[in-house]
């Protein structure tokens, strides 16, 4: 019980820092079943009338559609790079293989804003129409160097005797890879799977400078935002995207967790 | 044991950039012989192993199994089979599917698997355990299904990186003789790994002695003991006193050697003039005769008892390891006491001077 004071002062610290952090998010479902179409206080009654509109703005489901369309494509890309890049970092002697890690993440570093201007002239001047497809391609850029870092931290996790047990029992290459080392990098790759869906499911910049005609659901909302009457239907769809998300994080944070159960497991008796 | 000739390395080299982890090793393995590979850690023992298994290809120099050239090959396609240092359990399998791992290519039926997966168990005396999660395993445990599983691949060589190293004294103890009696009953060839000289000693036919990258000395564990041919063989193998000498005379095969203050001796040597005379502690008689010196420290070790003996002209005190065969509650000796060397002449060992 030494220092009581230092630990109610810690104590308010959290308390506000936590208040600070999801307080104006749980404003989103609150408004979101709220009657008035001012998004103020005080609350006007119950409906469920947003969520209505929602579901009928086919323009928005669209852009949703095109959102999670996005994301798929991205997370299952750049894990599967992150994949390769991960395995020859960690497992062979790659000349210059610190400089390579540097490289590959320096789109973390650099502002979107910048990436997604430089990506527009480099495919105006090679005159590749803008498309989901350049929006998939900007973001697998910046979703790589996440999948790097997850699953390279999953690789490092785990003996590389068990690959070289697994192909001194017999197995060449391949099986060894889908019979060892895919299912001990599984939580891992899920993991990165899921953040790189999320990265890409959020991204605003670089999808403005590179969707073309098409939305993504970020660039929808950011349009709405001129129109006041449509507001509540996007805090309906945000509220239910809040929840999604939610799960999303919980799921991957989940199966880490597990990942690393099974690590403190491998370490036991050796 | 036939003397046939099995597992070949010819004048293999490894480098790893500048480091020469492995410097031209040549070592014939015969068919059935339980080889070690013994040295301090660093020495390239595990290297040479890890080139034996495919995992490492040399820089030069050839590996070749009854006669055939597999130095390309991968570790897939070779005669053996490898216990890793670690175990290398696979985590996400059971201890059956562990064992049936390296089975899958021989497309058995299922009572077949069966059957060689439960002749495995009951070989290294886990029966009953195929369901147990690797997790579940101590330590010993692991080691034999690590065993097990490279076993019921029914290999012809056996490779065994330090396999009791993470085990404690006892149960190393136990696995030394379950292991050796194993290697016996399969019969096929065991090469071993370990940088502990008593179990290189305990468990093997023969035993290649290796030093930065280079084998020293391939011989039987009493030749290796009783005649080392370096000074580092005889320094790494047990205790060993050493004496600076001087060939003073030649009789035939005999060479008559100064050692200073402790006399001068006979050694059947061809080295000279100068020489290394080595002469292990337990060799030496305290008795009432010979080379008389002082003793400066002296330790009871329940079977044997230690001294160091100062004998006057010598820089380093002479290492004296005596047994206990009768209660010396009363008996033995102190420090300050006066005592006299003596030692049968066969236990002399000439080394070249370094």
């Amino acid at each position: 019980m030494r220092k009581r004071t230092n630990g109610v002062g810690l104590f308010s610290y959290a308390v506000f820092y936590l208040a600070f952090l999801y307080v104006p998010v749980l404003f989103l479902p609150l408004f979101s079943f709220n009657r008035s179409v001012f998004i103020a206080f005080p609350l006007t009654g119950f409906t469920t009338q947003w969520y209505r509109d929602m579901s009928a703005d086919s323009a928005m489901l669209h852009a949703l559609g095109n959102s999670l369309e996005v994301g798929t494509v991205t997370a299952i890309f750049s894990t599967m790079l992150g994949l390769l890049a991960a395995k020859a970092l960690t497992r062979y002697r790659v000349p210059g293989g610190g400089a390579l890690l540097a490289i590959t993440s320096l789109p973390l570093f650099i502002p979107d804003i910048v990436l997604g201007i430089s990506l527009l002239i480099l495919l105006n001047a090679l005159s590749i129409p803008l498309s989901l497809l350049t929006v998939i391609a900007g973001h697998s850029l910046i979703c790589v160097p996440f999948a790097i870092t997850v699953l390279m931290s999953r690789f490092e996790g785990f003996d590389k005797s068990l690959e070289e047990a697994s192909l001194d029992l017999g197995e060449n290459g391949w099986m060894t890879f889908w019979r060892v080392t895919f299912p001990l990098a599984l939580p891992g790759i899920i993991s990165s799977l899921l953040l790189t869906f999320i990265v890409s499911f959020d991204e605003f910049l670089i999808a403005y400078f590179l969707a073309g005609n098409e939305a993504t659901l970020p660039i929808y909302i950011w349009g709405q935002l001129r129109f006041p009457y449509k507001l509540p239907a996007v805090l309906a769809l945000g509220a239910l995207i809040l929840v999604a998300s939610t799960i999303l994080v919980v799921l991957a944070e989940w199966t880490r967790s597990r990942g690393l159960g099974d690590r403190k497991h491998m370490m036991v008796g050796a | 044991m036939s003397e046939e000739t099995d597992l070949r390395i010819e004048h293999v080299s490894k480098s790893f950039g500048a480091v020469l982890a492995v410097d031209d090793a040549d070592l014939a393995i015969r068919r059935g012989e339980f080889f070690s590979l013994l040295g301090p850690s660093g020495c390239g023992k595990t290297t040479l192993l890890r080139i034996i298994a495919g995992f490492e290809y040399p820089t030069s120099g050839e590996i070749r199994f009854e006669g055939l050239r597999i130095t390309d090959e991968p570790p897939n396609r070779r005669p053996s089979n490898m216990v890793f240092q670690s175990y290398a359990i696979f985590p996400h399998l059971n201890v059956f599917d562990n064992i049936a791992y390296g089975l899958r290519k021989d497309r058995l039926t299922r009572a077949e698997l069966g059957r060689r997966v439960d002749e495995a168990l009951a070989m290294i005396k886990l029966d009953g355990f195929g369901t147990r999660r690797a997790d579940e395993l101590s330590g010993g445990q692991r080691q034999r299904v690590a065993l097990a599983r490279a076993l019921v691949r029914r290999p012809k060589v056996l490779l065994l990186d330090e396999p009791l190293g993470a085990l404690d004294r006892r149960l190393r103890e136990a696995m030394q003789i379950e292991l050796r009696a194993l290697q016996k009953s399969v019969g096929i060839t065991f090469v071993f790994v370990t940088h502990d000289q008593e179990e290189a000693l305990s468990m093997s036919d023969r035993i290649a002695v290796m030093s930065s990258g280079r084998i020293l000395q391939v011989a039987a564990p009493r030749t290796l003991y009783e005649e080392p041919n370096c000074r580092e063989v005889a320094d790494f193998i047990g205790q060993m006193n050493f004496f600076n000498g001087r060939l003073i005379g030649q009789d035939g095969a005999v060479g008559v050697i100064d050692l200073g203050p402790m006399g001068k001796v006979h050694i059947a040597t061809e080295l000279g003039p100068d020489v290394l005379v080595a002469l292990r502690p337990e060799k030496i008689v305290l008795s009432s005769s010979g080379v008389k010196g002082t003793v400066t420290a002296a330790a009871y070790l329940g079977e044997r008892s230690h001294y160091n003996v100062a004998v006057p002209g010598l820089a380093e005190p002479v290492s004296v390891a005596s047994q206990n065969a009768e209660k010396i509650i009363t008996r033995g000796h102190a420090v300050g006491d006066t005592v006299y060397l003596s030692w049968p002449p066969d236990a002399l060992v000439a080394l070249p001077k370094d």
